[in-house]
């Protein structure tokens, strides 16, 4: 094929007796053609494109010219969607002469979109279109449990993801364990990978929230994210679905599926979990009102309560520091409750001279002395009849 | 896996303690009873966070899809 043009055969075909076969022409053509052609780019415009036993048949042209082209199935299957006619495309093949109908062609292996994404944008706006079809875009979303045991995540073991999810939650929620299932996230066999892991994820009883998280990548990278299968294992999987798929200027298909969307996987950590600090302060803040309703009940208790009630006293007053500043800043509800505020809207509180509170008429008997509390202290008081 | 503890639930019931602690007409007893069960909880929850570990298993499955789980060193 890669043999120089023949010209002293040439000029022997001069003459009718010389003549040559239809095929040795296309022969000599096709080699002529190979040879002084090296595989290109082509930039053109997409007309009339036929598909026949898997392959593709079609034309590029510009303004002045056409060019037929033929795209065989194994480049095809390659390519994320189809391009569109008149869609502006670069083919890269070999021109060469289909020597059986003696047909100038380009033999195309790629093509792309002119467009930035093009050819992935067709492939995601119709696989959209058949989400959206099935509901599955605006499905309901799963709240994320605030305070999660099992967290699922779904993502390749090697690189930096994994390590940035799994170190964002041993710091913030280290009550939680992890469940790694590892998947390809790019390449061939990557889709197949991935919803075979999101559908081991609903095998996992015990998880409450699952992470789907991939690095950023160039738009073919992230293709993976943008099947529809593996949309549809994400709208399959039973608990909540974070996903951190790429940057946060890709927004791919797993992303508009799952239940929330995170801009990175540290972010998606953040997003499944709870931080100890908060939720320790939340503990102290519940410590400190455990207290004060308690000391409510017990002050001045006497002393049939004994060592309990000793006990229980000094932690009351030591959680009673921490309760009175937290909850009146926090809350006022204590303030609400506290006897000091009732006397202070003119209640009193009659005891016996044990300290006992008299609470019933049938508790007052006439001429016996009692002390009343009122807001700023107690008055000596005596029943004048009952 | 082990069973883990559902901090939800914890918190929930610890909420629930006082806010029966803060009602007017809980007697004593009740009361005591009451704190003493928040005391416990609280010191429980806050001892497993302040000493909780993180684990990281991965979960693998063969091919005729039995799961297994494997410690993950990362």
């Amino acid at each position: 094929m890669d043999r120089p043009v023949d010209v002293s055969a040439m000029l022997d075909s001069a003459a009718p007796d010389g003549a040559w076969s239809v095929s040795a022409v296309n022969r000599r053509a096709r080699a002529a053609i190979e040879q002084v052609l090296e595989p290109m780019w082509v930039e053109g415009e997409m007309t009339g494109l036929k598909e026949f036993g898997g392959n593709w048949y079609f034309s590029l042209r510009d303004s002045l010219s056409q060019l037929k082209c033929v795209m065989f199935r194994d480049d095809i299957r390659r390519l994320p969607a189809a391009p569109t006619e008149g869609m502006k495309v670069y083919a890269f093949g070999r021109a060469t002469v289909y020597e059986k109908r003696g047909e100038f062609q380009l033999n195309v292996t790629r093509m792309m979109s002119t467009e930035s994404g093009g050819l992935f944008r067709i492939a995601f706006e119709k696989a959209k279109a058949a989400l959206a079809k099935d509901g599955i875009l605006d499905r309901r979303r799963k709240p994320v449990p605030r305070y999660p045991r099992w967290i699922a995540v779904v993502t390749s073991v090697e690189g930096a993801v994994l390590r940035d999810i799994m170190s964002v939650t041993a710091q913030r929620w280290p009550v939680a364990q992890i469940a790694v299932i590892h998947t390809r996230v790019q390449g061939d066999g990557a889709v197949d990978d991935v919803v075979r892991a999101l559908q081991l994820v609903q095998k996992l009883t015990k998880v409450d929230v699952a992470i789907v998280a991939r690095g950023g990548g160039s738009k073919e990278d992230l293709q993976v994210f943008n099947e529809e299968r593996v949309a549809r294992a994400v709208a399959q999987v039973p608990v909540p679905v974070i996903s951190a798929v790429g940057h946060e200027t890709d927004v791919t298909l797993c992303d508009l599926v799952a239940d929330v969307r995170a801009p990175t996987p540290s972010a998606a950590a953040e997003m499944a979990t709870p931080d100890r600090d908060e939720v320790l302060s939340d503990l102290e803040h519940l410590g400190a009102r455990l207290a004060g309703g308690l000391a409510h009940r017990v002050d001045r208790m006497d002393e049939r309560l004994g060592r309990t009630a000793d006990r229980l006293v000094s932690a009351v007053h030591r959680r009673m520091e921490v309760a009175s500043y937290r909850l009146s800043v926090a809350s006022g509800r204590l303030d609400a409750l506290s006897p000091l505020g009732t006397l202070a809207r003119g209640f009193a509180v009659p005891r016996d001279a044990g300290g006992r509170v008299l609470r019933r008429t049938g508790d007052f008997h006439t001429g016996d002395p009692f002390d009343l509390r009122v807001v700023d202290g107690t008055v000596k008081a005596r029943v004048e009849g009952n | 896996m082990a069973a883990q503890p559902d901090f939800g639930k914890e918190l929930e019931r610890l909420e629930a303690i006082v806010r029966q602690l803060e009602t007017p007409d809980l007697d004593l007893d009740q009361a005591l009873k009451l704190f003493e069960e928040g005391v416990e909880r609280l010191r429980a929850a806050r001892d497993r966070l302040n000493t909780a570990q993180s684990k990281v298993k991965q979960v693998l499955s063969d091919h005729a899809g039995t799961l297994k789980v494997d410690d993950l060193d990362a």
